[in-house]
């Protein structure tokens, strides 16, 4: 049996062929390093994310939720719910709270759920991979898995928002949360504990409808890692990764500005430090490539 | 029961006051009138300058009343739910809650600005989840991009078009999604337990219609 257990809610963008499926495979790598076990909610779906409102209104959107968790329940119980995608674990934490909160909106939820041939019992708690790491693993367990430090590597610990707002990981603050300079340090890197854009918003699902607004913001963020003389930055949130890698060209030819730097995850850090290759990394994700960790992974 | 939406029944049902039509029919909005104003959640929100009414604004103008200037304004599709203002706000106010509710809240009474990109956006991201229960990136992309009608789209496409070549060759976009894509098993649960939402959202916001 695997050390630690979990009912996994992968999200839409993990999948393959999708835009965080690079984010997937340094996860299973970390995971089969650090023995955690992910049992896949079966036939889980969207959550909705954080634009699903418009469309979707409360009930709906609710019940989107709602249904993954009835799921986990029934098909992983006792097992806590993890998610990796910063969206879907704030959707489904959320979800779950209205439901306990609102007798109303439960009773109604319970009728759309019956509708799919499901209950719920709400019980179960709902957890972001970073908080696993940092609250159930812990750095001291992290760092004794290191084989190739990652030294001489400075890197931007960029946290954004739905990881840290409004649940975020216990202990840490809202407006300077430590625990990816925490994990750089862990793995043998440079932290940058002062950049000061960290929890910045990068425009989230306003990149695609406000394109013009939301690079502006970009920019700031990317500005912020280059003028501490970072050489990537490391995120927590498949929206961020996207948002502050893919556009860096599109910034360059409105701004004049020449950015080329790495956004990498954390599980992709940790693949490297941990001695794994590029591939289970998945350095081959890397719209921008992570050189420096090209060369530690060989 | 009566599906078909008559726009202006919310209204006139709460012609006298707008507080009590959202606290009724917005989403959380039974909290708008704990805010004391003092404009922490304004000075919060990310794209702040291109809001026309800034959160505090929007609700001192639900409490006087002011329906139609809330309802068809861009400001509440401008929050990118970054959360800033709920961990600050002092009244502890769920605001980007609001904010979304307000924005669902003026599209279910068809008071959307033409053109809102956000809102254009957002409903075809729904339309997209609920067609197979998981979003198709692919689909969702390029129906954002010809969102705005085909010229537009070509041109928006062009320019996306180094961005897709950089996720196609790094696998993380794959043009096969185009012809089906991932989808739930259970397709035919998950519609009618949505179906059941959205009537039951439906007579509870509605309840004239029931
Ligand atoms: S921060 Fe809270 S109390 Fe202050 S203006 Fe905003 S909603 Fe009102
Ligand atoms: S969540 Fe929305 S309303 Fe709140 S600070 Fe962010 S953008 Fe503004």
């Amino acid at each position: 049996m695997a050390k630690y257990t979990y009912s996994f809610y992968p999200g839409c963008s993990s999948q393959t062929g999708a835009s965080s499926s690079n984010y997937m495979v340094s996860v299973r790598t970390m995971c089969e390093e650090l023995d955690i076990q992910l049992n896949e909610i079966p036939d889980w779906n969207c959550c909705g994310a954080s634009i699903g409102y418009a469309g979707g209104g409360e009930l709906p959107r609710l019940a989107l939720s709602a249904r993954n968790i009835a799921l986990s329940e029934k098909h992983n119980p006792n097992q806590e719910i993890l998610a990796t995608c910063a969206a879907c674990w704030l959707s489904t934490r959320e979800a779950a709270e209205r439901l306990q909160h609102d007798a109303g909106i439960r009773g109604e939820c319970d009728q759309a759920l019956a509708a799919a041939n499901l209950t719920i019992k709400n019980t179960t708690p709902i957890k972001h991979m970073a908080e696993v790491l940092v609250q159930t693993i812990g750095f001291e367990e992290i760092r004794a898995k290191v084989k190739k430090p990652l030294s001489g590597i400075k890197i931007a610990g960029y946290v954004g928002c739905q990881t840290n707002r409004p649940f975020g990981i216990a202990g840490e603050s809202f407006e300077n949360p430590q625990y990816l300079d925490n994990l750089v340090t862990a793995l043998g890197g440079e932290a940058i504990p002062k950049y000061e854009k960290k929890v910045q918003c990068c425009g989230g699902a306003l990149a695609f409808s406000e394109p013009d607004k939301s690079q502006e913001m970009i920019k700031g963020i990317l500005e912020a890692a280059y003028d501490h003389g970072a050489d990537m930055l490391v995120t927590p949130c498949p929206v961020c990764q996207m948002n502050t890698e893919v556009y860096q060209d599109q910034i360059n030819a409105a701004h004049g500005t020449k950015f080329k730097i790495p956004v990498v995850y954390y599980s992709t850090l940790m693949a490297v430090a941990f001695g794994r290759s590029a591939k289970d990394a998945a350095l081959n994700g890397q719209v921008i490539p992570a050189k420096k960790l090209e060369e530690i992974a060989g | 029961m009566n599906t078909n939406v008559d726009n202006t029944a919310p209204a006139q049902k709460y012609r006298t006051s707008f507080l009590q039509e959202v606290e009724a029919n917005v989403e959380e909005g039974h909290w708008v009138k704990m805010c004391m104003q003092c404009g922490v959640c304004s000075g919060s929100c990310p794209l702040g300058k291109h809001w026309e009414h800034p959160p505090q604004e929007i609700f001192m103008m639900i409490r006087a009343g002011k329906r139609e200037a809330v309802l068809t304004s861009e400001s509440m599709w401008m929050c990118t739910s970054c959360y800033n203002c709920i961990v600050r706000c002092p009244r502890g106010l769920p605001i980007t809650h609001i904010m979304h509710g307000l924005a669902h809240y003026a599209k279910r009474v068809s008071l959307v600005p033409d053109n809102q990109q956000t809102a254009k956006f957002a409903q075809l991201f729904w339309n997209n989840l609920a067609l197979k229960g998981r979003v198709n990136e692919l689909r969702l992309g390029m129906a954002l991009y010809f969102m705005n009608g085909l010229g537009e789209g070509i041109k928006t496409a062009l320019k996306m078009k180094d961005i897709g070549i950089d996720l196609a060759k790094t696998k993380r976009m794959n043009p096969m999604e185009l012809l089906g894509g991932h989808s739930i098993k259970d397709l035919s649960g998950f519609k009618n337990m949505l179906k059941k939402a959205q009537e039951l959202e439906a007579a509870r916001i509605q309840p004239q219609n029931a």
